[in-house]
């Protein structure tokens, strides 16, 4: 191995699955052979029994259904919100000496306090799973969009004033075009966050969803069950990851991602 | 020949110092009045401040004194009727070749039809015909000034700003980049104004040379050119391109000098 040497596109997908597959395995050593108790860990296979049980006879399908409604719902929500305002921010630097104090302090401000608050408020329906995702993604998106917008490369901006746009249009046509990728790479990674987010929403005062499901399996000490609810979030992240990054291929050609 | 003549006077700029630092003064009160249809390089060291009066005259950067007018009109920010060229690589790199000549036309709100047929002319004129639809990334340095060029030329600036726009190239295409540029100027006569520290670059193009002493700069010598146009590379090896050469090459090293001693 040679440092920074690219790895090749195969090998690139064996080694990711290789490491999969140990790790599966070496849950299952670690199970069937009776060196972790089931109380505490399910095999692989009462796992996946526990998760074919939870999809034909529980309706866990709705579970996931209505989580993936709530972390995209705050997420879109704190998203058409936050980037506009991270946009003017990084552009317009009297509007970001305004809000950046503020945003810095709020974004400290863990989601998961806030929701005894917000259960007040808001009580135990939609509106509070709502409003804990947004607060735990919209200050952080607001930041760093601004963040990215302000490094926007200012001989781009020489340019464009040499050609004669003026303020409107270096915001629309340079800042905005040149931070765009980047602002979605943000989006990707604070949607990561948001699932964190959800889960804990979920485990107080809810209902429905992966995070109760998850909370109801633990006073039965059914550990397959949970397990298969963890698994289930780590599987959709990993899809919308790489929805994301098919998408920004698609949308950003002129970029070398 | 068209165009408007460009006039600087008393320009100054002193750059606030950072702390408790001194102010440095980059620029001596500079004057230097550019004719319509002028050729004109502007030579000096790096660091003489020859790039802050180009930026000025562009409305990038403010005199600390001084002005500079355009046909009698202040100069006070930057604006289409000044095109320019940099030394880094500016293209738009969301915008395909084409495109990115379109920027200037699309700010002006000129027709579809106009801008296309504008764009199209300045590719064939550049020689970037069949990369109309490469993004910048995708082409090379010298390809790129190219393109740089063409967008700068297409929005039909009363003068055109070089800042070293051949620097980051290899010897060969910058000798290239040269003879498109004077093929393009000696067909348009359009004024510009080009700062280099290339002396061959300097003579080559220009029908004059403003040198500049080390920082603080100011105009320390001025000489005409008197080579005749059309002008090929055949010229860079006649006496008279040597003997000017010569002469300006006594001026800069002074000032070359001047500057590493300081």
């Amino acid at each position: 191995m040679k440092p920074l040497v690219p790895v090749s596109a195969g090998a690139r997908v064996v080694l990711g699955a290789g490491f999969f597959v140990m790790f599966v395995a070496l849950w299952a050593v670690a199970t069937y052979s009776g060196w972790v108790p089931p109380l505490f860990l399910a095999s692989p296979g009462k796992t996946l029994l526990a998760g074919w049980s939870l999809l034909t006879e529980f309706g866990f399908a709705g579970d996931i259904a209505i989580t993936v409604f709530r972390v995209v719902g705050g997420f879109l929500i704190a998203a058409a919100i936050g980037v506009p305002l991270g946009l003017l921010m990084g552009a317009f630097k009297p509007v970001e000496a305004f809000f950046e104090p503020f945003v810095s302090f709020a974004r400290y401000l863990p989601a998961s306090a806030f929701i005894p608050l917000l259960i007040l408020w808001a009580g135990v329906g939609e509106a509070q799973k709502l409003s804990v995702i947004f607060i735990g993604s919209f200050f952080q998106i607001v930041i760093m969009v601004a963040v990215i917008a302000g490094a926007t490369r200012m001989d781009l901006v020489e340019a464009a004033y040499t050609l004669g746009a003026r303020s409107g249009g270096i915001v629309r046509r340079v800042i905005i075009p040149s931070s765009a990728p980047q602002v979605m790479e943000t989006l990707r990674l604070v949607l990561g966050w948001a699932w964190t987010y959800v889960i804990v929403a979920e485990l107080i005062g809810a209902t429905s969803g992966i995070g109760h499901m998850i909370m109801d399996s633990q006073r039965l000490l059914d550990t397959g069950q949970m397990i298969f609810g963890i698994v289930v979030i780590g599987l959709i992240g990993l899809v919308t990851d790489f929805l994301f990054k098919a998408l920004n291929r698609r949308l950003f050609p002129w970029a070398v991602l | 020949m068209s165009g408007k003549t460009l006039r600087i006077a008393g320009v100054t700029r002193t750059f606030a110092g950072q702390g408790r630092a001194k102010p440095t003064l980059a620029l001596q009160p500079t004057d230097l009045t550019v004719a319509p249809g002028e050729f004109v390089a502007i030579l000096g060291p790096s660091g003489c401040g020859k790039s802050t009066l180009l930026r000025i005259v562009a409305g990038l950067d403010t005199p600390t004194a001084g002005s500079v007018t355009l046909d009698g009109m202040t100069v006070a920010g930057p604006g289409p009727d000044r095109g320019m060229v940099f030394q880094s690589y500016t293209l738009f790199p969301w915008l395909t070749v084409a495109q990115n000549i379109r920027f200037g036309l699309q700010e002006r709100g000129l027709p579809e039809a106009e801008q296309h047929a504008i764009a199209e002319k300045f590719i064939a004129r550049t020689g970037l015909k069949g990369f109309e639809n490469h993004w910048p990334r995708q082409l090379s340095g010298g390809m790129q000034q190219r393109c740089a060029l063409a967008r700068a030329l297409a929005n039909d600036p009363e003068i055109l700003l070089l800042d070293e726009p051949f620097g980051a190239l290899d010897h060969q295409t910058r000798e290239l980049m040269q003879e498109l540029l004077l093929e393009i100027w000696e067909a348009d006569r359009k004024t510009v104004l080009f700062v280099t520290h290339d002396i061959d670059e300097a003579i080559f193009l220009a029908n004059r040379v403003v040198v500049m002493s080390a920082r603080p700069g100011r105009i320390k010598a001025e000489v005409t050119v008197p080579l005749p146009h059309p002008r090929d590379w055949t010229m860079k090896t006649t006496p008279d391109f040597a003997a000017l050469k010569a002469w300006l090459m006594g001026e800069i090293r002074e000032e070359v000098r001047k500057a590493a001693a300081a």
